[in-house]
């Protein structure tokens, strides 16, 4: 049987999902972003909440997203897209609120938004892209970047003594009472995705049943700020980000209703 | 015995060349081009086993840039 028979006769086993729209992304050849624009995607598309679904996108890499999703977008100031969030759920309750920021963004600057708008137990999602570094100005130190990680602006690797440790901003969520769901997930391989796609679900129909906040950590990688090759940064993610930010689901609220 | 088909058709104009999906597929179904480069100078993915395709679909779910659509079937 030839390829084009079996495209002809065949059943359609995997495609790009419809909300994600032919623009051409801007992202680096290799970046976590793009699987999770195409998660969020596929997730929308499967709730059936096109029509009701309002992004809030950040300053960072992630600031394009509006151009790649065909759903209802909203661009805020650096930091401030969890207290924009919290203003659209509060005047549109049935719709569903996400925002979408990376770890300058959500912790750097915007650490004080994240953590009063998860505290205040907000139906909104943060979607939380964790790549270790401040990827769109060309690689600089951002509170998630790992010790001894070399980056433009610690060339000889993070140190306690100058720097600080890293934020483990899921842990921190996770002790808040507003909190409902957080989870740290990661795209580097189809099972990674899978479950990643999974906790994203969860996550939002949690924030549609107004139980609490939600908080999803995708650990993703930077090829570019990283200076490696895309295969090389999944590898390096996975050796060294697991280790301080492990993946799992750090609090679950309806798991303890069930028990 | 029945033995499952694939079939991959990739948007070469749309593809970075991160190689994500070469690593991704079980078969070596997929390489990068070696000759050629699209109009953005990337060195595009190609299924140059298309034989060995089994409709996975990993390809498709670790690419960045949705590039790739995957079809499958059933031979008898």
């Amino acid at each position: 049987m030839t390829k084009e028979e079996i495209i002809q006769k065949g059943s359609l086993a995997y495609e790009k999902p419809s909300l994600l729209n032919n623009n051409t992304m801007h992202y680096c050849p290799g970046c976590s972003h793009g699987v999770i624009h195409k998660l969020i995607a596929e997730v929308i598309e499967e709730m059936g909440m096109a029509d009701k679904a309002i992004g809030v996108s950040p300053v960072g890499c992630g600031v394009f997203i509006y151009k790649y999703l065909d759903i209802d977008f909203q661009e805020a100031a650096h930091g401030r897209a969890p207290a924009l969030a919290t203003g659209i759920k509060r005047v549109l309750p049935d719709r569903l609120v996400f925002t979408y920021q990376g770890d300058g963004d959500a912790a750097g600057i915007g650490g004080n938004e994240t953590l009063h708008a998860l505290n205040r137990g907000e139906g909104i999602t943060i979607i939380f892209i964790n790549n270790a570094i401040y990827g769109m100005t060309g690689g600089q130190m951002s509170p998630m970047t790992l010790m001894g990680q070399v980056t433009a602006t610690s060339p000889y690797g993070r140190e306690a003594a100058i720097h600080g440790y890293p934020l483990k901003l899921a842990e921190i969520a996770a002790q808040l009472e507003g909190t409902a769901y957080v989870t740290r997930q990661s795209v580097e391989s189809v099972a990674a995705i899978r479950k990643a796609k999974l906790a994203l679900k969860k996550a939002f129909q949690i924030s549609m049943e107004e139980k609490g906040s939600c908080l999803v950590e995708f650990v993703g990688t930077c090829s570019s700020g990283w200076k490696m090759t895309p295969v090389d940064a999944n590898k390096w993610m996975s050796e060294q980000m697991f280790l301080y930010y492990p993946k799992g689901d750090l609090k679950d609220i309806t798991k303890k209703e069930k028990s | 015995m029945a033995k499952i088909r694939g079939a991959v058709v990739i948007d070469q104009d749309r593809c970075k060349g991160c190689r994500l999906c070469v690593v991704a597929c079980p078969t070596q179904t997929l390489a990068l081009s070696t000759t050629s480069v699209n109009h953005r100078g990337y060195a595009f993915s190609e299924d140059v086993n298309p034989d060995a395709c089994i409709g996975c679909s990993s390809c498709a779910q670790v690419c960045p840039d949705g590039c790739i659509t995957v079809y499958k079937i059933r031979e008898e």
